[in-house]
């Protein structure tokens, strides 16, 4: 078969951040500063991706505030005619930093939301003095124009605030809220027994979300990434594997997914290797689940299996140790019983710690 | 709630944020939003063309009508579906 052109790249510039969220989903061995890409090889990739169909590219991390090159990136970024998004906790960037990336082109500021008053955005986050900066850089992005997308990550510590979450994003006159059930990759899963949403929990925030989209329809757009594993079923692999967007890591791997590193046996190729084009079209990894083949049974003969693609890879490679299983979340996967137990005992779990990510 | 319905005396435009973009791999053009790209189809094309910030959607109906030889009533239901639809993913504002 033959690949639909990439619409969206996530550039991961940096796994550099100052906060330490335990539901950070970057792999558990991150890259180190010495072993980033450089700014010029950056440059060349946003081209790429152009010339490859490229149209939406999200400068995300870590913290990409965390570059120093972060303006020149995003220059380049707008001269290779790129929708470019940066996907921030908004710790680095100054009044002056904003207004400069405002001359640069920047299209689209996301900003993380950990909790919405101190004592919770900077205990999820781990850094003391966070929210209330964030808070700040807020009002500069506001009363610069950037639109601006709020990220709210919402799990089983704080998911009593998502009203407030909301009404927050009205107050910052934000266009988008983004409303995110934590996903468990990456340094995520070990959080889950801490972090698990009871089914109760998940049920209300599809409610709340479900009516405030009713309340604010033209002037607030609510994206919503529903509590997996309470789900009956799974997401929609990265909207079709290798299929609609790439990432590329600090150190210039490239992923068809965020967390496609966890998947045994597959083997990536570099940006500073080969060209970014015979990578999509003709990489192993991406080449690994394009389609239909690779299906077993449920999905092979489901229905759905164009819907959803038999959900997510990592999480069949996680809890079933098959990255080619249907997803276990799926009401039809011989799993699914031992997904919901799983879920139902870490969301019960009163006295799990939060295991914080530190930079090595 | 506001009403999602834009008044034919209303001036739509584009706000900061969202721009008209011809994806020349794809040879179509498209809106590009936050997180967002909008494939246009050939009557959406016109319509986004129209949309220079000072033409209202009656005029913007009546242009329209005269260069695709239509009646002006259908023209106009046409573009506020449209001009509606993307109000409500807040890609288009209309002044009133």
């Amino acid at each position: 078969m033959t690949a639909p052109a990439p619409i969206a790249m996530l550039a991961e510039l940096t796994h550099r951040c100052p906060l330490s969220c335990p539901y950070c989903s970057n792999p558990i061995a991150l890259a180190q500063k010495e072993r980033e890409l450089s700014t010029e090889v950056w440059v060349d990739v946003f081209r790429q991706a152009a010339d490859l169909g490229v149209l939406q590219l999200h400068l995300s991390g870590g913290e990409p505030a965390s570059r120093r090159d972060l303006l020149e990136l995003v220059k380049a970024a707008r001269d290779a005619g790129l929708y470019t998004n940066l996907i921030t906790s908004a710790i680095g960037l100054t009044e002056r930093r904003l207004q400069e990336l405002d001359a640069a082109g920047l299209d689209h500021i996301q900003l993380s939301l950990q909790g919405t008053d101190a004592d919770m955005a900077d205990h999820i986050g781990g850094y003391q003095g966070g929210f209330n900066r964030k808070m700040q850089v807020a009002e500069w992005i506001t009363q610069i124009g950037f639109p601006l997308t709020l990220n709210a990550v919402v799990h089983r510590k704080n998911l009593h605030q998502l009203p407030r979450a909301i009404e927050m994003a009205l107050e910052m006159k934000a266009r988008r809220i983004e409303v995110a059930i934590v996903q468990f990759h990456g340094w995520a899963l070990q959080n889950r027994a801490a972090l698990m949403p009871t089914r109760d929990q998940a049920a209300k925030a599809s409610r709340i979300v479900a009516d405030a989209r009713v309340a604010h329809k033209g002037t607030l757009v609510i994206d919503y990434v529903p509590a997996d594993y309470h789900s009956d079923y799974p997401k929609r692999c990265m909207g079709g594997w290798g299929t609609t967007g790439l990432n590329v890591t600090p150190d210039g791997t490239v992923l068809p997914c965020h967390a496609a590193e966890t998947i045994k046996g597959l083997t990536f190729d570099n940006v500073q290797d080969k060209p970014l084009s015979d990578i999509w079209y003709r990489g192993a990894a991406f080449n690994a689940y394009r389609g239909q083949d690779w299906m077993q049974e449920p999905c092979r003969s489901c229905d759905r299996r164009k819907l959803d693609f038999g959900g997510c890879r990592c999480q069949a490679m996680a809890i079933a140790n098959d990255p080619a299983a249907t997803d276990p979340v799926c009401i039809k996967s011989p799993l699914h019983d031992k997904m919901k137990q799983l879920a139902d005992g870490f969301a019960n779990d009163e006295t799990a710690p939060l295991i914080y990510r530190e930079f090595p | 709630m506001t009403d999602s319905t834009p008044l034919l005396s209303g001036v739509p435009f584009i706000p900061r944020g969202v721009r008209l973009h011809f994806d020349k791999v794809r040879a179509l053009w498209v809106l590009l939003a936050p997180e967002r790209t909008i494939n246009l189809d050939p009557i959406g094309l016109a319509i986004m063309n129209e949309i220079d910030g000072t033409s209202t959607l009656d005029q913007i109906a009546e242009n329209l009508s005269a260069q695709y030889n239509a009646p002006v009533d259908e023209i106009a239901a046409d573009i506020r579906e449209f001009v509606a639809g993307l109000m409500d993913r807040r890609i288009l504002e209309v002044r009133r």
